[in-house]
């Protein structure tokens, strides 16, 4: 009986670790297999200028669930892939995962200087990977409580939604790349309100800079500053809802407008705030988008260098705010 | 009496780690069977916040009949909002590495400036607005919230990390029944040569 019990456990034992054991290879994890298509988000999160590209694979005969259009739910065995290259040579892929029990498994694969294969990172990450085309020579590859920082709120899944595979595109896709059209032609994509592909979504705006400003920090701010229940310390709505667009652009434009800011930059005194329309210079928001002081700066994590171009839309934009927004053009 | 400044060694501070260190390592385990806070759990987190040195540095410390005392009118509040800090002496090159004010709540080394935060349950300064899963991710990830900016030294979050989920939220439980203290801690300050 006992050698029985024994190799009961034993096979219990391997079972679990067969299920939480990452591959030690990207090629392992089905990156570059057959049903793995390509997308482009049209806000792309700012990564101190690297190249990315970015793919997903459902499992066969599953769909997207999107008949919540702000919170598509991805059946088990969805997989997603970013990959990071600098100088034109990949630098790292990270990889999710949701798993049979619904949750979600993060990891990062880092290339080799050949480039023809990728390894597992290491749980911590690593500080300051020595990579000649990126900023100052180095590049931090993120550790797994890293990916939970940003994807550990209500929406696991960034950069693939219905704004941002939206075929009313910002900025250009990549050729093949999926988007919403595509998704449900292929079967990929049910429940979507029908209204979505007659009229593809956008950020309601009264001018295009400001759609381009509220999309720029839709992208790069949302995933924390919500109102899904994703606490941040500022406590901002930055995420853009499709289902109720105008709505949700006032709800972001309030927010900001009368946030205060308990960062107070040296100079702004007692009564900083988020956003003082019409002065960039006097705008917290500002501030911290163009610091890269570990204290101050935003997003908090995955970059070391200001987008010099997001910056400059932001600032703009605001430069243009009047005391009293506008209401936007229907 | 205004606090003055005073010097400690990293030594002292390492002790200081080290000694909570150690009573989180002898700490006995509870379980707690559900989210509600129960009586043993809360007890238990008052045990392991006792035991682990967050008053140390969150309680701030004032001047006593006997030295220098925690006040417990200011139980874990930090750094009092009304005692501005002066700019931290420059110390000169050598192995003297951190300024601490007397109040054990502000600290100046190689990282700036950094102020320790309001434990309490007050909703506008305090944790009071936060999940216990906030607290969690915060100490597992060294990061506000788990996704804002760094926690700064002293707070030695590589030892709370090592507490288990359960000792985490048993410790949450407790300082959500301790007075809530109405004090905004001032922001981080960067290191005067960044400044």
């Amino acid at each position: 009986m006992k050698p029985v019990l024994a190799l009961l456990l034993a096979s219990c034992a391997l079972a679990v670790q067969a299920r939480d054991a990452l591959p030690q290879h990207l090629a392992d994890t089905g990156w570059q297999a057959p049903g793995v298509m390509s997308f482009t988000p049209q806000y792309p999160l700012w990564s101190d200028g690297a190249d990315k590209r970015r793919w997903i694979a459902l499992p066969p005969d599953a769909a997207i669930d999107a008949s919540q259009p702000d919170d598509w739910q991805f059946p088990a065995g969805t997989r997603l892939w970013k990959q990071f290259a600098h100088g034109g040579k990949p630098v790292e892929t990270r990889y999710i995962e949701r798993l049979a029990d619904g949750s979600w498994r993060f990891a990062t694969y880092v290339w080799n200087e050949r480039g023809d294969d990728a390894q597992l990172a290491p749980a911590g990450g690593i500080a300051a990977l020595p990579v000649a085309a990126a900023p100052d020579g180095r590049y931090a590859v993120p550790g797994r409580g890293d990916c939970i920082a940003c994807h550990g709120g209500a929406q696991k899944v960034l950069g693939f939604s219905a704004l941002q595979l939206s075929p009313a595109r910002a900025t250009r896709a990549r050729p093949g790349d999926l988007d919403l059209r595509s998704l449900v032609a292929r079967g990929l994509l049910r429940g979507l309100p029908p209204a979505l592909i007659d009229q593809p979504p956008r950020v309601a705006a009264a001018t295009p800079l400001e759609r381009a400003a509220l999309g720029y920090l839709h992208a790069n701010c949302g995933h924390c500053h919500n109102t899904t229940g994703t606490q941040a310390p500022v406590r901002l709505a930055l995420m853009q809802r499709i289902a109720d667009s105008q709505a949700s652009r006032d709800e972001v434009l309030r927010s900001m407008l009368e946030a205060p800011s308990r960062y107070r930059p040296p100079g702004f005194g007692d009564e900083a705030r988020v956003i003082a329309a019409g002065h960039p210079e006097r705008s917290a928001l500002v501030a911290r988008m163009a610091s890269r002081d570990a204290r101050v700066q935003m997003p908090p994590l995955g970059t070391h260098v200001p987008d010099a171009e997001g910056l400059a839309l932001v600032a703009q934009w605001i430069l243009q705010l009047p005391s009293s927004t506008p209401e936007p053009r229907p | 009496m205004t606090p003055s400044p005073l010097l400690v060694t990293a030594s002292q501070i390492a002790l200081a780690f080290c000694t909570a260190a150690l009573s989180i390592a002898f700490a006995p385990t509870v379980h707690a069977a559900d989210s509600t806070p129960k009586v043993g759990q809360i007890e238990r987190g008052r045990y392991l916040v006792n035991t682990s040195g967050c008053m140390d540095c969150h309680t701030p410390l004032k001047p006593g009949p006997n030295g220098p005392a925690p006040d417990m009118s200011r139980l874990l509040s930090g750094h009092p909002q009304a005692l501005k800090m002066p700019p931290a002496p420059v110390l000169p090159a050598g192995p003297w590495l951190v300024t601490v004010a007397a109040t054990n709540t502000a600290w100046s080394g190689p990282w700036g400036v950094s102020f320790t935060a309001n434990l309490t349950p007050d909703v506008e300064t305090g944790l009071g607005a936060w999940t216990v899963d906030d607290f969690k991710a915060t100490i597992r990830g060294g990061r506000h919230m788990g996704r804002g900016r760094p926690v700064l030294p002293p707070m030695p979050i590589a030892v709370y990390d090592n507490f288990s989920d359960d000792d985490l939220e048993a410790v949450f439980a407790y300082l959500r029944t301790i007075p809530p203290v109405k004090n905004r801690v001032p922001e981080p300050e960067a290191p005067r040569a960044a400044q």
